[in-house]
C-alpha cells in the first residue's frame, strides 16, 4: 500500500486550491469564514429588526419585510453561522485530536463544504424573489407557508441543501472518529471535543432528515395538492409542529453540544488540571443526546394537547437540567483549586459558564407548561434562547478561535485587545438580551413590528444592546485580520496547560497534512 | 403587584446599565392578573424564582470563588484530582430532587388551567387574517373584531394614543365572577388568543376547536394580542376583554340582539352610487386595507392594485366570485363569503369599482344573494 | 489495527464537488421556477440534472479507478462501510418522517375531527374512518387494495432480496457465472416492481379516482410509495451499475465493498415497502 502522497505539488493555485482541496484544513478554514459571513449577514437582519423596534410605530421597515428579517435572521445565523462554526471546528481540529491524516472521506468533505454557498444564495437570494423571502418565522409553520410566495420554495430548496450538506459533513465525521484514531487512542481517551461531535454528528444524522420530510410536505401542500397540514383534508396544521421539533429540538443541542466540547477543552487548559468527571461528562452528553428526542412538544405547549401529554414533555424537558447540570458541576469542578490564568479564550469561556446557565434556569422555567402558557411566543422565550445561543454557542466558539488561532496560523492574536472584545460583548449582550425578559413577562409577543406604548423602553435599551453588541464583532474581525497579517509569531505552546495531540505532538502552525504517520499512543 | 425579589435583585443590574430614559413603564414581572388561576400560576413563577435563586448562589458562587482565589496570578498551585464519584452522585440526585420540588405545583396548576368543565358561558373565538370574529354560542351574539388605531398613528403621522394598539371596535363583553370557556379557531392560519390580564393564551387552528378558560375577579378592561405569527399584520389584532356586572352584560346581550336582529339594510332597496362608496369605504377599511393598501393601490406583486386592476374594472361577475370565494390560485385573498353582509359586499364592490375606480356602476345587495345563490 | 500506519489513501484535490454544487443549485432554482410556472424552468432544471449526471458518472468513474487500481486498502474499506452504514440511517428517519404523518393522520387527527366541539361546530356530518379523504373533500375515491398488484410487488421484491443474496455468495465464492445471472434477475425483478407500480398509479388515478389531492389518504399513499418507488429506481440504477461492473470483472471474492454496499441498500429499500404493505395497503 503506497503511503500518502506528499499532494503539495500537484496543488492547483489561487482559488482553485480552495474549490477543488480534499484538505480538511482548508475546507474547515472555508467552513469557519462562510460562517462568520454569515454572522454579520443575519446579524444586520438583526439590526434592522432591533432598529424597528427602537420605538413604537412603523418607521424603518414595512411588517412583511419585518417579518422576512425575522425569518431570515433565524435560519441564517442557526443554520447559515453556528452550525457552520462548529463543523469548522470539527474538520480542523478532530483529525489532529485523534492523530488521523485528514477526514475518512476527504472529497465528500469538500463537497459538503461547497454546497453551503448555493444553500446561502438560495436562502438570502429569496428576498429578491417576487414578494420576497417567506416571512413565516424560522420554524415555518404550516399552513402560513402555504400562503407565501416563490421565495418560500427558495428557503426550501436552500433547506434541503443544507440538509444533505449537514448529513455528509457528519457521516463524515462519525467515520472519522470511529476509523481513523491513531492506535491506542481508545474511545475513552479522546479529547471531549471529540467525543461531543460524535454525539452531534449522530443527532444531525438523525433529525435532518425530518426537518427535510417536514419541509417537502410544505412543498406538495403548497403545489401538488396534497392536505398534510390542512383538516379539510384530513390534516393537521399541528402535525407540522410535531414533525418540525422532532428536528427542532435535537437541533438546538446540536448548536449546543459543540460548544460543550470547545468549552470542556479550553477550562482545562487555563485551570493548568485535568478536565474533571470525564467519564461523567460523556454520559451527561450522551443523555442530553437521547432525551433531546423525547421531547418536542415543549415548544407546543399552548396548540392545545391532551393534558397528560403536557405532563410527559413538563417532566421529561426538567430531566434534561440532570445532565446539563452535571455538565456544569463538572466544569466548576475542573477550576476549582486550579492554577486559573485568565486570557481571552477563558473569559469566553467563563462567560459562557455564567450565561448559559442562566439561559438554562430560563428554559426551566419555560419547561413549566402553566408558566410558559403565559410566556409562549414571548420575548421570554426570545431572551432564553439567544442566552443559550448567543452568549452559548457563539461566546463558546469565539473562545474557540482565540484559543486555536495560534495553532492554525502560527500567529498570536492580540491580548488586550481580545479582552476589550470579550467586556465589550459581555456588557452589550447583556443590555441586549437581559431587559427582554422583562418584555416577555409584561405580555409582549415575538415577531411584531411594532408594538403598545407600555413596552416601549425597554425596547429601546434592548435596541441599543444590540448596536452596541454589532459593533464589538466588527471589532473582532479587526483583531482577527490583525492576527493573521502583522499578530506576533506563536510559540510552539502557547498554553502551557495544553494537553491533547495538536499540542502536544504537533509544531505550530500545524503541518498542511496532520498526521502522516499516526502517532502511537498506546503507552 | 408584587415584583419577585429575585427579580427586583436583576433590576438593579438592568437599570444600572440603562440610560437615563424617561420612566414610564419599567415592568419587571408578569402583568397583574385578575384571575386566581393567574394568581396560582405567578405564585409558581415566584417559587421557581427562589429556587434558581438559591441554586445559582450556589453554583455561582463556587464559580466565582474560585476565580478569585484560585488564580495563577495569586500563585495558586494546581491540585490535580480530576475524579469523585460520591460527589458526583450527589450533584446528580440532589437536582432530581429539586425538580420534583418543582414539578409538583406545577402539576397542580396545569391540572387546574386545563379543567374547562362546566362552564357559565362559552364564546367561540374564531382568527381570521386579521381580525377576530366572536360567536356566544348560547346568547346568538356574533361580530367581529379588529383594530381601532387609525393608521396614523402607526406611521407617525398622528399623537399614539394610550392604548396604541391594543384597542378594537367591538370589544367582548363578559360577566364578572363567571367561567367563561374561549373556543377558539382560525379560519385561515393559525393565529393564539392571549390576554395576559387573564392569564389564557389558546392557539386557534384551522379546522380544530381548542378551549380554554377565565373567571375574572374584578371588572375592568383587559387586553391582549394575537401571539401566533399569522402574516404581515400579526402585530395587529388585538384583543379586549370587557369585564361587567352580571346586570350590564344582560343589557349588552340584550342590545347586541336587537341590533341584529333588525339588519341595517335593506336587501330589495336600490342604493346610490354614493351610498354604496361611502359605505364601502368603510368596510374597505377595516377589511381589505392591510393588503390591498389605501386607495387600491396594493403592493404589486405581492397584493394586486385594485386601482387599474383586471378584475376590479373587469367583468362584474368575477368580481363578486372572487370576493364571495376567493382566490383558486393564491389562498392569501380569502373567501369573504361567510365574514361579510351582501350590503358590505355590495358596498366594498361598489367602493372598488365607483370609489377607487371610476366605473361609475353601483352594485346592489340584491345581486350579491342572486351570486351566493348559484 | 496495525496496518494503518500512513496508509490511508488521501484522494487529490477534485473537481467533481463544486460540479455538483453547481448541478444542484441549478435544479433546485430550475425546480423552484417550474413550480412557479416560470417559463424557461425546465431548462434550468434540466440543466441542472445533466450536470449532476456528469459529476456521477465522473465521480463515480473516479472512485471506482481508484478501488480497481489497489488504492483502498483495509481501514478504507471499513469507512465505507461506517459511511454507508449511517446515510442508511438518515434514509430510514426520512421515512420515518413520512410514516410518523401517516400514523398521526390515521390515529389521531382524522379522528379528533370528527370528536367533541370540533366534530359538531366545525366539520358537521364527518364520520372518522380510514381510509378517508378528509372532511372538506367531497370527491370520492377508491382505496388501492392490498392484495392485487402491492402483493405481486411484495412477492417480486422479496424474491429479489434473495436473488441479490445468492449473487453475493457466488461472489464470495467466485462463481462469476451465478454473479451475473443473479444480479441480472435482481435488476429484472426490481424494473418489474417499478413497471407494475406504474400500472398501479395509472390505475389509481384513472380508474380509483384516488390522486395525491385525495385528502390524508391520498398524500400519505402517493408520498410513501412515490419516495419509496423513486428510492427502487435509485436502487435499480445503482445495481445495473454493479452489474456492469460484475461482466467487466470487476469485484474480488474478498474485497467489494461496492457490491455490499448496493446490497444493503436493496435490503434496506425491501424492508420500507414491508412497512408500506402493511400499513399503507394492508391495514
Ligand atoms: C443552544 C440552544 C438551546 C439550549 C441548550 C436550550 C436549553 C433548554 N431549553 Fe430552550 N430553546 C432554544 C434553544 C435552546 N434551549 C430555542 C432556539 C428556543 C426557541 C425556538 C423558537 O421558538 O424559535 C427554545 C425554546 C424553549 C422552550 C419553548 C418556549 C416556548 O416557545 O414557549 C422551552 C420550554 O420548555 C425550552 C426549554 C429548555 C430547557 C429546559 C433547556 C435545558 O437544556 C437547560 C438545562 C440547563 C440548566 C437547567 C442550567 C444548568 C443546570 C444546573 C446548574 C443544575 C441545577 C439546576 C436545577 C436542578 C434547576 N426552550
Ligand atoms: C445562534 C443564533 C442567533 C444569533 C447569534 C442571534 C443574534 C442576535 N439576535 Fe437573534 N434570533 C435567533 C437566533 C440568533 N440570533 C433565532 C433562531 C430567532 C427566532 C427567529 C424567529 O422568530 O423566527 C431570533 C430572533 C431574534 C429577535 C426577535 C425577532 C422577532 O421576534 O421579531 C431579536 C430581537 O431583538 C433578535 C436579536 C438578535 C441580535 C441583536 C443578535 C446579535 O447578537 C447580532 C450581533 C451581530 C451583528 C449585529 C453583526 C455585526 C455587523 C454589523 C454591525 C454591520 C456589518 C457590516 C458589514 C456587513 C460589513 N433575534
Ligand atoms: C390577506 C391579504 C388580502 C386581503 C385582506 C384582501 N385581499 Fe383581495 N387579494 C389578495 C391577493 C393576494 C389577491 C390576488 C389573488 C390572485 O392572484 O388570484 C387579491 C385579489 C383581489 C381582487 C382582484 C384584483 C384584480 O383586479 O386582479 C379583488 C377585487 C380583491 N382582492 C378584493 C378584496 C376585497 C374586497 C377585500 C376585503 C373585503 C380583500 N380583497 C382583502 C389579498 C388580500
Ligand atoms: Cu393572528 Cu398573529
Ligand atoms: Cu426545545
Amino acid at each position: 500500500m503506497e503511503a500518502v502522497h506528499d499532494h503539495d505539488h500537484h496543488q492547483p493555485a489561487g482559488l482553485m486550491r480552495y474549490v477543488t482541496t480534499t484538505n480538511h484544513k482548508d475546507i474547515g478554514s472555508m467552513y469557519l469564514w462562510f460562517s462568520f459571513v454569515m454572522f454579520l449577514m443575519g446579524g444586520v437582519m438583526a439590526l434592522v429588526i432591533r432598529a424597528e423596534l427602537f420605538q413604537p410605530g412603523l418607521q424603518v421597515v414595512q411588517p412583511e419585510f419585518f417579518n422576512q428579517m425575522t425569518t431570515l435572521h433565524g435560519l441564517i445565523m442557526v443554520f447559515g453561522a453556528i452550525m457552520p462554526a462548529f463543523v469548522g471546528f470539527a474538520n480542523w481540529q478532530i483529525p489532529m485530536m485523534i492523530g488521523a491524516p485528514d477526514m475518512a472521506f476527504p472529497r465528500m468533505n469538500n463537497w459538503s463544504f461547497w454546497l453551503l454557498p448555493p444553500a446561502g444564495i438560495l436562502l438570502a437570494g429569496s428576498l429578491l424573489a417576487p414578494g420576497g423571502a417567506g416571512g413565516v418565522g424560522w420554524t415555518l409553520y404550516a399552513p402560513l407557508t402555504v400562503q407565501q410566495g416563490m421565495g418560500m420554495d427558495m428557503m426550501i430548496f436552500s433547506i434541503h441543501i443544507l440538509g444533505m450538506s449537514s448529513i455528509m459533513g457528519s457521516i463524515n465525521i462519525v467515520t472519522t472518529i470511529l476509523n481513523l484514531r491513531a492506535p491506542g487512542m481508545t474511545m475513552m481517551k479522546m479529547p471531549l471535543f471529540v467525543w461531543t461531535w460524535l454525539i452531534t454528528a449522530y443527532l444531525l444524522i438523525a433529525a435532518m432528515p425530518v426537518l427535510a420530510g417536514a419541509v417537502t410536505m410544505t412543498l406538495t401542500d403548497r403545489h401538488f395538492g396534497t392536505h398534510f397540514f390542512n383538516a379539510a383534508g384530513g390534516g393537521d396544521p399541528v402535525m407540522y409542529q410535531h414533525i418540525f421539533w422532532f428536528f427542532g429540538h435535537p437541533e438546538v443541542y446540536i448548536i449546543a453540544i459543540p460548544a460543550f466540547g470547545v468549552i470542556s477543552e479550553v477550562i482545562p487548559t487555563f485551570s493548568r488540571k485535568p478536565l474533571f468527571g470525564y467519564a461523567s461528562m460523556v454520559y451527561a452528553t450522551a443523555s442530553i443526546a437521547i432525551l433531546s428526542f423525547l421531547v418536542w412538544a415543549h415548544h407546543m405547549y399552548t396548540v392545545g394537547m391532551p393534558v397528560e401529554a403536557q405532563l410527559y414533555y413538563m417532566f421529561a424537558t426538567m430531566l434534561i437540567a440532570v445532565p446539563t447540570g452535571v455538565k456544569v458541576f463538572n466544569w466548576i469542578a475542573t477550576m476549582w483549586k486550579g492554577s486559573m490564568s485568565f486570557e481571552t479564550p477563558m473569559l469566553f469561556a467563563q462567560g459562557f459558564l455564567f450565561l448559559f446557565t442562566i439561559g438554562g434556569f430560563t428554559g426551566l422555567v419555560l419547561a413549566l407548561t402553566p408558566v410558559d402558557i403565559q410566556l409562549h411566543d414571548g420575548y421570554y422565550v426570545v431572551a432564553h434562547f439567544h442566552y443559550v445561543m448567543v452568549a452559548g454557542a457563539l461566546f463558546a466558539a469565539f473562545a474557540g478561535v482565540y484559543y486555536w488561532l495560534p495553532k492554525w496560523i502560527g500567529r498570536m492574536y492580540d491580548e488586550r485587545l481580545g479582552k476589550i472584545h470579550f467586556w465589550l460583548s459581555i456588557i452589550f449582550f447583556n443590555v441586549t438580551f437581559f431587559v427582554q425578559h422583562f418584555l416577555g413577562l409584561a405580555g409582549m409577543p415575538r415577531r411584531i413590528p411594532d408594538y403598545a406604548l407600555q413596552f416601549a423602553d425597554w425596547n429601546m435599551v434592548s435596541s441599543i444592546g444590540a448596536f452596541g453588541f454589532g459593533f464589538s464583532q466588527i471589532f473582532f474581525l479587526y483583531i482577527l485580520l490583525k492576527a493573521i497579517k502583522s499578530g506576533e509569531k506563536a510559540p510552539e505552546k502557547p498554553w502551557d496547560g495544553a494537553t491533547t495531540l495538536e499540542w502536544t505532538h504537533l509544531p505550530t502552525p500545524a503541518p498542511y497534512h496532520s498526521f502522516e504517520t499516526p502517532p502511537n499512543l498506546k503507552d | 403587584m408584587k415584583v419577585s425579589s429575585f427579580l427586583r435583585v436583576l433590576a438593579v443590574f438592568g437599570l444600572a446599565l440603562s440610560p437615563g430614559l424617561g420612566l414610564a413603564e419599567w415592568n419587571l414581572n408578569f402583568k397583574p392578573t385578575n384571575t386566581i388561576l393567574g394568581h396560582d400560576i405567578e405564585m409558581l413563577h415566584n417559587w421557581i424564582m427562589w429556587i434558581i435563586l438559591g441554586i445559582s448562589i450556589v453554583v455561582f458562587g463556587a464559580m466565582f470563588y474560585s476565580i478569585l482565589k484560585h488564580r495563577k496570578a495569586l500563585g495558586h498551585k494546581a491540585s490535580h484530582f480530576h475524579e469523585n464519584t460520591t460527589v458526583e452522585i450527589i450533584w446528580t440526585i440532589v437536582p432530581v430532587v429539586i425538580l420534583i420540588g418543582m414539578a409538583i405545583p406545577a402539576t397542580k396548576v396545569l391540572l387546574a388551567a386545563r379543567d374547562t368543565s362546566a362552564p357559565d358561558i362559552t364564546i367561540k373565538a374564531t382568527g381570521y387574517q386579521w381580525k377576530w370574529g366572536y360567536d356566544y354560542l348560547d346568547e346568538g351574539v356574533k361580530f367581529y373584531s379588529s383594530l381601532s388605531t387609525p393608521r396614523d398613528q402607526i406611521n407617525g403621522l398622528a399623537e399614539k394614543g394610550e392604548t396604541y394598539l391594543l384597542e378594537v371596535d367591538r370589544p367582548v363583553v363578559v360577566p364578572v365572577g363567571k367561567k367563561v370557556r374561549i373556543l377558539t379557531t382560525a379560519n385561515d392560519v393559525i393565529h393564539s388568543w392571549f390576554v395576559p390580564g387573564l392569564s389564557v393564551k389558546q392557539d386557534a387552528i384551522p379546522g380544530f376547536i381548542r378551549d380554554t378558560w377565565f373567571k375574572a375577579e374584578e371588572t375592568g378592561t383587559f387586553r391582549g394580542q394575537c401571539t401566533e405569527l399569522c402574516g404581515k399584520e400579526h402585530g395587529f389584532m388585538p384583543i379586549v376583554v370587557e369585564v361587567v356586572t352580571e346586570e350590564e352584560y344582560k343589557t349588552w346581550v340584550a342590545a347586541q340582539l336587537a341590533e341584529s336582529g333588525a339588519p341595517s339594510f335593506d336587501a330589495n332597496k336600490t342604493y346610490t352610487v354614493a351610498e354604496l362608496v361611502s359605505a364601502g369605504e368603510q368596510v374597505y377599511n377595516t377589511n381589505c386595507v392591510a393588503c390591498h393598501q389605501p386607495g387600491g393601490v396594493g403592493m404589486p406583486p405581492t397584493f394586486p392594485a385594485i386601482k387599474g386592476g383586471k378584475i376590479a374594472t373587469g367583468p362584474i361577475g368575477d368580481h363578486i366570485d372572487i370576493i364571495l370565494n376567493g382566490s383558486k390560485k393564491n389562498p392569501m385573498m380569502a373567501a369573504w363569503g361567510s365574514q361579510l353582509t351582501d350590503m358590505d359586499i355590495a358596498a366594498v364592490i361598489t367602493y372598488q369599482r365607483s370609489g377607487i375606480n371610476d366605473l361609475g356602476e353601483a352594485i346592489q345587495p340584491g345581486d350579491v344573494a342572486t351570486a351566493r345563490g348559484i | 489495527m496495525s496496518s494503518q500506519s500512513g496508509g490511508y489513501y488521501l484522494p487529490e484535490p477534485s473537481r467533481w464537488p463544486i460540479v455538483g454544487s453547481i448541478g444542484i443549485f441549478l435544479m433546485a432554482f430550475g425546480a423552484v421556477l417550474t413550480m412557479n410556472s416560470v417559463s424557461g424552468g425546465w431548462y434550468v432544471l434540466l440543466a441542472g440534472a445533466a450536470v449532476i449526471i456528469y459529476m456521477m458518472f465522473g465521480w463515480f468513474g473516479t472512485v471506482i479507478g481508484e478501488s480497481e487500481s489497489g488504492k483502498y486498502n483495509k481501514q478504507v474499506d471499513v469507512s465505507f462501510r461506517w459511511g454507508m452504514s449511517w446515510f442508511i440511517f438518515s434514509e430510514v428517519m426520512f421515512f420515518a418522517c413520512f410514516f410518523g404523518a401517516l400514523f398521526y393522520m390515521r390515529i389521531l387527527s382524522v379522528p379528533w375531527l370528527d370528536d367533541a366541539e370540533t366534530g359538531t361546530l366545525l366539520w358537521n356530518g364527518f364520520t372518522a374512518g380510514w381510509p378517508v379523504s378528509g372532511p372538506g373533500i367531497t370527491e370520492q375515491f377508491t382505496p388501492m387494495g392490498a392484495w392485487g398488484l402491492p402483493a405481486i410487488n411484495t412477492a417480486l421484491l422479496l424474491s429479489s432480496g434473495v436473488t441479490i443474496t445468492v449473487a453475493h455468495h457466488a461472489l464470495k465464492s467466485n462463481n462469476r457465472a451465478v454473479l451475473n445471472w443473479f444480479m441480472f434477475f435482481t435488476i429484472a425483478l426490481g424494473a418489474a416492481f417499478l413497471y407494475l407500480q406504474a400500472v398501479e398509479y395509472s390505475h389509481a388515478y384513472h380508474e380509483l379516482n384516488l390522486t395525491l389531492e385525495s385528502g390524508a389518504y391520498g398524500a400519505t399513499f402517493y408520498m410513501l410509495t412515490g419516495f419509496h418507488g423513486f428510492h427502487v429506481t435509485v436502487g435499480t440504477l445503482m445495481l445495473i451499475v454493479i452489474w456492469v461492473r460484475c461482466l467487466k470483472g470487476h469485484f474480488k471474492p474478498e474485497h467489494h465493498f461496492g457490491f455490499e454496499g448496493v446490497a444493503w441498500y436493496w435490503h434496506f429499500v425491501d424492508v420500507v415497502w414491508l412497512g408500506l404493505f402493511i400499513f399503507v395497503y394492508w391495514l
